[in-house]
């Protein structure tokens, strides 16, 4: 893995602060209160950020793997986030929707989730890799299917959770002032960092990626390797869907996780990974994904409606991907040469022109 | 040397674009008898397919545009928020600023033409992947939608309305309704303006040069570069093209729906790109062709129809069974291509 | 086919087709002159004060070693890189600024590269047409008779309507030159042409080089192949590691001198270095390593036996086409296998993909170096390890100092030219990069080693250390199979030859039967 790639998602993030700071100097305050239910809980901008960026950050991990293992991305991150979050208010509610007390204990609900979630992934990574159709055309199909069966496993109707634990996940745990999904998405970077180096699974994403052929000469099963991609994205969509789901105890079914797989792509992108696959590096994708939130939460800070921060982030994000786009490099870092060229010219004229002087005298 | 003369021979006259337009058509024709016979009345009346044609004349606009786009290789999924800034922008133009409609007609364009025009460079001259760049348009397009005005209206200005309401009848085709009488077959203004643009864009991809080197550029853009193509303006060009289109789609769509809204066109440009496949366009480029297009767009209409008129629930089953439907076309396009492949190793 | 009355006609048409052209008098004046020119990438001269002349009516050789800096300075001369130093003059005009290849199309520079660079979507007849001539439409009608006729008149066996991808390899290449051709080109390069060609065809470009010579085209050669530059060329040109070693008239430069040249010393007689070597002597030297029986793959070939005993250097020869790669790659598994019994060292094994032949300890390094062997954007320490590793297993990665260990073992070994272990291989130059593949092989210890063309696009002196390796493998109980278009390369080396014509196995030689001689007889078949 690459680790200049870090740089551009760290300098991202670092003109975002500069700007936030610029115009609010109180914006890395850190405040230390108590909610409704009397819990401690810290508020203030990083937290929300860090709080909110979190699904992001997950999927970011599994869309890093299916992009550089299939050169393609997975728009249907969204949808499937319907249907898993579904799937556990169907197992948590039962047919009730709005029962008394929870039909399944919570870990039963989640289980469920993730195998879903890892159903569709099995599903989009059957036709990338089995089918050879091209992975943003192949999850269009559960991008447009996907919210309707979401609805459909619940017959339409917007259950409500009873159990108040529920809620920790997408909020706090009482007495842990810190929102529980940092903790979540750390103990999914912990688990993937371990996978990474314990496993060829870096090794092997990267050869398939650039080289389908010579890594099957080379004795790697390159359609494995594309569907364990999916399927572990899968699984990113089931624990994103826990934390969405657990936030509000209940579901919209074309509201939850809307715009998010753009975001998750703009993720990886941002992170400086090319989107036709090869070469990676999982954690500037996760950087990347806390500069989107950074960056939504400014927009926000902003009054700028919800409708229209989709035109901001635009903007930026363009920025940021001419700026690093290597003929805009090179045409600047020519440019540059140029005037510095000139500059020790005139300088060294002056220091000729001196010694002229001392001489003659 | 023998085995290139067998070539030459049957196989030269099949290529990938003609067995794929080939299936299309196959399956819109049985899809659409199926549905005369199993549906029966309504859509054995001739205006059930003008009505196909008028509630999707934007589409077919659009689809042609981003055909055009995937056949040189790239792709633009900005068309559907770029519909709804031309429909909110001219729809504020008309009402809010009292304008005139050839005003309003030049707006809608020059939208659309920006978008193509910025989108263009980057992707060919500062070589970005057009995936982000149009990603980051769509975004742009819809955030302003509801900058420029927040709630969606209906437009009341009195030209708009009349040119809204055109129609024009298509001799012959009419049907008696249940009081005897005769009311003629129409289609909308958009329609009339959807297939002078597929005759136009067919012409431009078959019989100009720019239209030859979007093909070859799709093809093997190395190759086509080698060969002596401007790449960089080819693919420029192909997406002001489609720009272009979403621009005058978008006024289409506006005639249509005669109001701004920022939640116009939702998707449109998944289904501009469905369209596109089913029609036989392939996303990897050098393949594709607009007449499948227009079938493909006819296709997918014709399942909301049945849906519709099967009397399901429209807004899950449309959805569910244009996936599938897109899964099955996927599904033999890459079989079809495979088998070729094989047969043409022996 | 090519019956000396036909020749005769065919070359009466070709000349009424170039008509159309003023017919410029063979004086063998200076058509195009390149000099001093220099190139630079990061941390490499590519080019250093290079002249090149090149005289109207005459095909002049390009060589040089992998890393010489022919493929620099044909793509400085067609656009594609541009120059730090030096000027082109071409046909009269002085310093000539070519920045694009369209511009070195415009001034009547055509290059026909060795990898098809044409449209595979598009019809024969667009691929000659695309990116050239003015207006706005295209008139496919005349589009498809001018091309018939030229396609006719060069006797080109494909359509001009007819899919480019239906067209095999060699008739994609022959469209390429026609396009040239037609395009009044004043230089036509042609670079690694012959690579994919069999025999017939090679002879066929050399006809229409001739003809077009005879018209005053300047015609640069590119080729590794010194039988085709002694058969066809007139003048040579030598660089060695980015400068020029000297131009040569090709009377005045026998073929040793030639070598020499491009090596930079003397070389000695290559034919025995079987002698030298001397063979393996276990107690196990009569045993089969590996033994197919009527295998078969969707590749084609009709089945075939074959075996391969320890420390044995064995290859397939057959003309392009004939299945050499085809039967390896379904040793290998690397094709679908369809039928067949395989054993190892006397017990049956089942052998379907790659990964259960590696496991069995059979090695394959892949014909096409770029598409099957390297993964470009790896490191060269990772393109190493890369088998070894996979062998290992999933859950079982290397430490970086094991893997560093053994990239620098076999960088050192076989001398491999690279700026660190963690230079992308893909900026390796060609023989560089055969030289990672090989060590990833090595590096698995395989009983059973197959080389599929392993010296293809490499220069001679790596081509010798290469030879000279697989017969030191082999004396060390390394079967070896060796494939190689150069006969007298396998002759060389190998103590057997299974020889293939149209997918089929015709015949087995060794022994005395191992003459080039003996060879053609039986690819072409007992009349």
């Amino acid at each position: 893995m690459t680790s200049n790639q870090l740089f551009i998602p760290l300098m991202a993030l670092i003109l975002l602060a500069v700007v936030n700071l610029i115009v609010d100097p109180g914006f890395f305050k850190v405040t230390l209160g108590t909610n409704n239910a009397g819990n401690p809980v810290l508020s203030g901008y990083l937290v929300t950020i860090l709080d909110y960026g979190s699904e992001l950050a997950i999927l970011a991990l599994g869309m890093t793997l299916v992009t550089a293992a299939s050169g393609g991305q997975d728009i249907s991150v969204g949808a499937t986030i319907a249907i898993a979050g579904s799937a556990m208010l169907r197992v948590l509610c039962g047919s009730n929707s709005r029962p008394e007390a929870l039909a399944a204990p919570i870990i039963v609900a989640f289980l469920v989730a993730c195998l879903v979630g890892m159903l569709c992934g099995a599903f989009n990574g059957a036709l990338v890799s089995i089918f050879k159709i091209q992975p943003m055309i192949a999850t269009l199909i559960l991008f447009t299917a996907g919210r309707s069966i979401a609805a459909w496993i619940n017959n339409n109707e917007l259950p409500i959770v009873p159990d108040p634990k529920f809620g920790y996940f997408g909020g706090f745990i009482p007495g842990i002032p810190i929102p529980t999904t940092v903790f979540i998405v750390l103990i999914c970077i912990i688990i993937m960092a371990l996978v990474l180096k314990f496993t060829n699974l870096g090794l092997y994403t990267q050869s398939v990626g650039i080289n389908e052929k010579s890594s099957r000469l080379n004795g790697i099963n390159p359609t494995l390797i594309k569907f364990l991609a999916f399927v572990i994205l899968g699984l990113c969509v089931a624990v994103a869907a826990l934390i969405k789901v657990s936030r509000i105890s209940t579901i919209n079914y074309s509201v939850i996780a809307k715009d998010i797989e753009m975001d998750a792509i703009l993720a990886v992108a941002l992170g400086g990974n090319s989107l036709s696959g090869g070469k990676f590096n999982i954690w500037a994708s996760v950087i990347g994904a806390y500069v989107i939130q950074f960056l939504t939460t400014t927009l926000y800070k902003f009054n700028v409606q919800s409708d229209a921060l989709a035109a901001y982030k635009a903007v930026v994000v363009i920025l940021l991907v001419f700026f690093s786009a290597p003929k805009v490099r090179e045409y600047i870092s020519g440019s540059t040469k140029k005037i510095r060229g000139r500059f020790s010219r005139s300088r060294k004229n002056l220091l000729v022109k001196d010694a002229g002087k001392e001489e003659s005298k | 040397m023998s085995r290139s003369k067998l070539k030459g021979g049957l196989l030269g006259r099949i290529n990938d674009t003609n067995i794929l337009l080939f299936i299309t058509v196959v399956i819109f024709l049985l899809m659409y008898i199926g549905a005369i016979v199993f549906q029966g009345s309504g859509f054995r009346k001739p205006q059930m397919f003008f009505n196909i044609l008028n509630s999707n004349a934007a589409l077919i606009i659009t689809a042609c545009g981003m055909s055009i786009v995937m056949i040189t290789g790239g792709i633009d999924i900005s068309v559907g928020g770029v519909v709804a800034l031309v429909s909110m922008c001219c729809a504020v133009y008309l009402d809010k600023a009292n304008g005139n409609i050839f005003v309003s007609i030049l707006i809608a364009i020059g939208i659309g033409l920006a978008f193509g025009i910025v989108q263009g460079l980057l992707v060919a001259y500062c070589d970005i992947q057009p995936f982000i760049v149009t990603l980051a348009g769509m975004f742009f397009a819809r955030g302003m939608t509801t900058i420029v005005n927040t709630k969606p209206f209906n437009v009341v200005n009195e030209d708009f309305v009349k040119l809204k309401t055109t129609r024009i009848n298509v001799p012959g085709m009419g049907s008696y309704n249940k009081k005897g009488l005769y009311i003629p077959a129409y289609v909308e203004i958009g329609v009339i303006v959807a297939l002078i643009i597929v005759v136009i864009l067919f012409v431009v991809l078959r019989y100009t040069k720019l239209g030859r080197s979007f093909y070859a550029v799709g093809g093997n853009r190395q190759s086509a570069l080698m060969l002596g193509v401007n790449v960089r303006r080819t693919r420029f060009l192909s997406h002001v093209i489609c720009g272009l289109m979403a621009g005058i789609g978008g006024y289409v769509y506006f005639l249509h729906v005669g109001s701004g809204a920022a939640s116009h066109a939702t998707g449109m440009e998944m289904n501009a790109i469905a369209s596109s496949i089913i029609g036989g366009t392939m996303l990897s480029g050098g393949v594709g062709n607009i007449f499948g297009t227009l079938i493909g767009v006819l296709s997918l209409s014709t399942i909301q129809n049945i849906v519709s008129s099967a009397g399901l629930d429209q807004a899950w089953w449309t959805g569910i069974t244009i996936a599938a439907m897109l899964c099955i076309f996927l599904l033999i396009q890459s079989i079809v291509i495979r088998q070729r492949k094989r047969a043409l190793k022996r | 086919m090519l019956g000396a009355v036909r020749l005769g006609s065919v070359r009466t048409d070709r000349t009424a087709l170039f008509q159309k052209r003023e017919v410029r008098a063979v004086e063998n004046k200076v058509l195009l002159e390149m000099r001093g020119i220099d190139k630079i990438f990061p941390g490499v001269r590519a080019l250093q004060n290079v002249d090149f002349k090149l005289r109207s009516g005459e095909i002049h050789a390009l060589m040089g070693e992998n890393g010489a800096g022919k493929s620099t300075l044909i793509k400085v001369l067609t656009g594609v890189y541009a120059k730090d130093g030096g000027t082109i003059d071409l046909d009269g005009q002085k310093d000539v600024k070519i920045h694009s290849p369209q511009d070195a199309q415009k001034l009547g520079i055509s290059t026909v590269y060795q990898e098809i660079t044409l449209c595979p979507n598009l019809t024969v007849a667009e691929n000659m047409y695309i990116g050239r001539g003015k207006g706005v439409g295209t008139n496919w009608r005349k589009m498809y008779s001018d091309a018939d006729k030229i396609l006719r008149k060069l006797d080109i066996p494909a359509r001009a309507s007819q899919q480019l991808a239906n067209c095999s390899i060699a008739v994609q290449q022959m469209v390429a030159i026609a396009r040239a051709v037609d395009m009044d080109c004043k230089v036509l390069i042609l670079d690694e042409p012959t690579s994919s060609l069999d025999e017939q065809e090679v002879e066929k470009l050399f006809v229409l080089m001739r003809d077009l010579k005879a018209l005053g085209v300047g015609i640069i050669f590119v080729t590794h192949f010194l039988d085709q530059v002694y058969e066809v060329c007139d003048r040579i040109t030598v660089l060695r590691d980015g400068q020029l070693v000297g131009e040569y008239e090709i009377k005045d430069l026998p073929r040793v001198k030639l070598v020499a040249k491009m090596l930079g010393k003397e070389m000695d007689d290559l034919s025995d270095i079987k002698g030298e070597q001397g063979l393996y002597n276990g107690d196990d030297k009569d045993s089969k390593v590996f033994e197919a029986e009527k295998l078969s793959s969707n590749a084609g070939i009709k089945p075939f036996d074959f075996y391969i005993k320890k420390g044995e250097v064995n290859g397939f020869t057959g003309l392009l086409g004939s299945g050499r790669s085809e039967c390896v790659r379904a040793i290998f598994g690397a094709d679908r296998v369809i039928t067949g019994k395989v054993k190892m060292n006397g017990r049956p094994v089942r052998i379907r993909s790659p990964l259960d032949a590696m496991k069995k300890g059979i090695a394959y390094l892949p014909e096409d170096r770029k598409n099957d062997g390297i993964i470009g954007d790896l490191s060269v320490r990772d393109n190493i390890i890369l088998a070894l590793q996979v062998m290992k297993g999933f859950f079982k990665p290397f430490t970086k100092t094991q893997a560093n260990a053994f990239a620098e073992e076999y960088i050192k070994k076989l001398n491999i030219k690279t700026a660190s272990a963690d230079t992308p291989v893909k900026s390796l130059s060609g023989g560089n990069q055969q030289k990672v593949i090989l060590a990833r092989w090595l590096l698995m210890h395989p009983e059973y080693l197959i080389l599929d063309e392993p010296t293809r696009g490499i220069d001679v002196g790596t081509k010798v250390d290469i030879q000279k390796l697989v017969l030191e493998l082999a004396s060390g109980g390394m079967s070896v199979t060796f494939i190689s278009s150069e006969t007298d390369e396998m002759l060389r080396t190998c103590s057997r030859l299974v020889v293939m014509r149209d997918r089929k196995v015709v015949g087995e030689l060794s022994g005395e039967d191992l003459t080039q001689n003996k060879i053609m007889s039986t690819i072409a078949g007992g009349e």
